[in-house]
């Protein structure tokens, strides 16, 4: 299984911007416990949908060579909650960019509506400030990723 | 025009209260990011992405943060800056105060470089 918490890319503008959705269902077992009798979707993998969302994003801009790690949770700010039956909207735009990481901005919407902030800083951990090594295979953007991305028309 | 020391020492402070959630009161000019304020080091790559935001200004890769330098054996021997290490760490910081580390060259010792003065002399030679 591949943890993937996006369905769908809307808009993706390379080096820009993403706009992505995601479905909740009750087929979801997370839900299940989260709570039980009153699902809702937990923060932290809204944080990861998102993540998803603007590290594709991020990724792409190097044609997906480098490993984008998500290094740090800036801001995550909620002010709802999304249940099944909602659709979640999440628009990530790039602040910036270099050689070793990017910072982004984002939105979060259920059914349309503003419902948190999320702004994230990701390292290409190749070029790390500790010069720490890593295995030289892509293990975040994998050959099987990559087709998946082909099918949204977020790669090439 | 260009910005006083005293506007300058405000948006570091402002800054480094974002990036490390730590008190206004804590970011003193002698305060050490690692030792004081709590960076790690992933919060160096933050600190400089605010920097260049909040001044408008570009901060190349290992100007600000000297990065090439420990794993250079010519630089560093048995965990200490050699003569040659200090030389080049020296010319490539000049925006730090080395009156300490001189006496104990430990590269343990190399994140109290990092202090908010070190910061806002940097960026003073940015904007001036």
């Amino acid at each position: 299984m591949r943890w993937i918490w996006i369905d769908k890319f809307l808009e993706f503008e390379s080096g820009k911007r993403a706009v992505a959705i995601k479905n909740l269902t009750l087929a979801e077992e997370h839900l299940h416990d989260h709570f039980p009798g009153y699902p809702v979707m937990p923060p932290c993998l809204i944080i990861e949908g998102m993540a998803q969302t603007a590290g594709i994003l991020v990724g792409e801009v190097r044609d997906f060579q480098e490993k984008v790690i998500l290094a740090k949770v800036k801001r995550a700010t909620f002010d709802g909650i999304a249940r099944p039956g909602q659709q979640l909207r999440y628009e990530a735009d790039v602040e910036s960019i270099t050689d070793q990481g990017a910072t982004t901005t984002g939105k979060v919407l259920v059914d349309g509506e503003p419902m948190g902030v999320i702004d994230l800083m990701f390292s290409h951990i190749d070029h790390n400030v500790s010069g720490l090594d890593f295995p030289e295979e892509n293990f975040v953007f994998t050959e099987e990723f990559k087709s998946l991305l082909r099918t949204y028309h977020a790669a090439r | 025009m260009a910005m006083s020391r005293e506007e300058i020492f405000e948006n570091v402070r402002e800054t480094l209260v974002d990036a490390l959630a730590v008190e206004p009161d804590e970011v003193t000019e002698d305060a050490t990011l690692t030792g004081d304020l709590g960076a790690e080091s992933i919060d160096f790559l933050d600190i400089v992405f605010r920097l260049e935001k909040s001044f408008n200004i570009k901060i190349p890769r290992g100007e600000l943060f000297p990065d090439d330098l420990l794993n250079n054996p010519e630089y560093v021997e048995n965990g200490k800056f050699t003569s040659q290490g200090l030389e080049r760490i020296k010319g490539a910081m000049p925006h730090a105060d080395f009156t300490d580390f001189e006496n104990d060259p430990d590269v343990n010792k190399m994140t109290d470089l990092f202090t908010v003065k070190t910061l806002i002399n940097y960026i003073e030679s940015k904007v001036a």
